[in-house]
């Protein structure tokens, strides 16, 4: 297949339907409304399932019951969609089924804006339905991996009966890049042993989140937990650059990833050992890479559109071993790559200690600039 | 090699349509590109603005702080960007839209009467292919008439297909509008 010039939105809509989507449930929500825009005149044309549902809360209700019949089903929409899904998400992870969903992430909290931003980063990584479950939340940062690890993402769910969630914001939605999309699959619907598809010849099966044994319960959380033990052990994906000879790493996914990159490559060019760490799967979270580095670098520098989320993280897996410090911008505002380098520059010269709250510092340095 | 082109103006002008058609011919030539919008309200009547960015390599940022290149298709345009262009830069300015020259001098401003070449070529939409010609003449290492040609080609929509000539005519007539003020300077 040829490279051609598509919309993170459109290709994000486009890869689900190679990869066998065969019903898609949703409801619009700017930036992401191109997904179902694209998908409600595909999936007809190849007569798959489209529904606009009435809300948020009926899309993912109907993604549930689809996803019990062990289709390939998905979702999508954008931080306060996202969040009306939340119970919906938490009887989907409790019933062990799998599905796909996107969140294109826009300014928050609340009604928030429609820019892009990364303020749902722990609500996608920790949870944010109740009870004890994780999902496998993927932050693409181009438009071709937003098409590969759309493909994968469907591999995933069905591989660990889990919930795979696509961590977009809205920039990467609504740009354009070359891309290439895989061919179209046809749909094999697989002989699962857990679907429910009708029980003729054989054993009922019951599909619920309910458990009113405590005792049932408490072996359905230890099975997901040891699941997702099996999931870090096999899924942490992550891009490396320039880390070699690093003594500085940057830490940055999705969108706030790649511009991070643009800022290491001019330090670079500064003559400043800087690398870049951009996690592909923020959840499950490469920490063991990040533990390997803070052997050997003298500091780290976070960046996110968030008030620092992923940090949480990075400190985790750094352990107070070097300075870890964090620039962010919350609110729907994309950093410029100057901006980045800047914090580069600063941290090489004069860097945080150890003991040092890198967010309160932080917010410090941003409340004596933004007014 | 990385170069970025803001294009700015009215809701309306062809903003978007501008920046696509160079993305194309990028993409055409092999070389990585991202393209992308301004989105939001702001876009229904008001200015709208898109970014595109050209490269060799992998690209990082998709939104550039201080542009090399720029089009500033009306006065909130121009009085937004000739600030912020990257000394040395090129800044081709829709003269139809404004009422000024241009202020800064470490920078090349590319004064095209793009809305009366566009009427002379019998279609005002044809205003933003004016300033891609424009701009085009002043990023030779970059793109050439014949890439962005054969991008309109082979990306124009089937019914806009019969619209082609007269692109053409605007994209050439905005070539050599630059180039002379080029020769000029």
């Amino acid at each position: 297949m040829a490279r051609q010039l598509i919309k993170g939105n459109e290709a994000m809509a486009e890869a689900a339907v190679r990869a066998g989507l065969e019903a898609y449930f949703g409801y619009p929500i700017t930036p992401q409304s191109e997904i179902l825009e694209h998908l409600s005149r595909r999936l007809p044309e190849l007569g798959r399932a489209f529904v606009q549902a009435e809300s948020e809360v009926a899309a993912i209700n109907m993604v549930y019951g689809a996803a019990c019949t062990g289709a390939r089903v998905m979702s999508s929409s954008s931080s306060p969609g996202v969040s009306l899904m939340m119970e919906g998400i938490s009887y989907i992870a409790g019933t062990e089924v799998p599905c796909v969903l996107i969140n294109v992430m826009r300014g928050g909290p609340g009604l928030g804006n429609i820019a892009p931003a990364q303020g749902d980063y722990f609500q996608a990584v920790y949870g944010g339905g109740h009870g004890d479950y994780k999902v496998i939340a993927l932050a693409p940062s181009t438009v071709q991996e937003a098409i590969d690890l759309t493909v994968l993402s469907f591999d995933l769910a069905e591989k660990y009966r889990s919930i795979v969630m696509i961590l977009a914001d809205g920039s990467l939605g609504q740009m354009m890049e070359p891309a290439e999309l895989p061919e179209l699959r046809p749909v094999v619907r697989k002989e699962w042993d857990w679907a429910v598809t009708g029980a003729i010849g054989r054993p009922r099966r019951i599909l619920s989140s309910i458990y009113l044994e405590p005792h049932d319960e408490e072996i359905t959380n230890l099975r997901l937990l040891k699941r997702w033990f099996e999931i870090e052990q096999n899924e942490v994906r992550y891009k490396e650059y320039y880390l070699d000879d690093a003594e500085f790493v940057v830490v940055g996914f999705g969108t706030s990833g790649r511009v991070a990159l643009s800022a290491v490559r001019e330090a670079r060019q500064m003559g400043l050992k800087v690398g870049l760490l951009r996690p592909v799967t923020v959840s499950p979270f490469p920490f063991a890479a990040l533990d390997e580095l803070s052997r050997r670098v003298q500091g780290f520098l976070v960046v996110e559109m968030n008030t620092g989320q992923m940090l949480n993280d990075v400190l985790l897996g750094v352990k107070g071993r070097v300075p870890v410090e964090f620039y962010g911008r919350p609110g729907g505002i994309v950093p410029f790559a100057d901006d980045i380098l800047a914090e580069i520059q600063r941290m090489v010269s004069s860097p945080l200690s150890v003991v040092s709250d890198p967010r309160k510092a932080w917010l410090e340095r941003m409340l004596a600039v933004v007014r | 090699m990385q170069k970025e082109i803001i294009i700015a103006g009215f809701g309306g002008q062809g903003v978007l349509f501008a920046g696509q058609v160079l993305a194309y011919a990028a993409m055409d030539l092999g070389k990585e590109v991202t393209w992308i919008p301004s989105y939001g309200p702001e876009m229904r009547g008001g200015t709208a603005n898109c970014t595109v960015v050209i490269a060799d390599e992998e690209i990082g940022s998709p939104l550039v702080k201080r542009p090399p290149f720029a089009i500033a298709l009306n006065l909130p345009s121009f009085d937004k960007y000739e600030p912020l262009m990257l000394p040395g830069g090129v800044l081709v300015v829709n003269q139809s839209m404004v009422d000024r020259g241009p202020k800064r001098t470490d920078i090349r401003v590319i004064l095209v009467p793009a809305n009366e070449i566009a009427e002379e070529i019998g279609n005002k939409k044809l205003t933003n292919m004016v300033t891609v010609g424009a701009l085009v003449a002043a990023m030779p290492e970059l793109l050439t008439l014949e890439a962005v040609e054969q991008a309109l080609r082979g990306h124009l929509p089937a019914r806009h297909q019969h619209l082609l000539p007269q692109n053409f005519q605007a994209l050439q007539r905005g070539y050599e509008v630059a180039k002379e003020q080029l020769v000029v300077a």
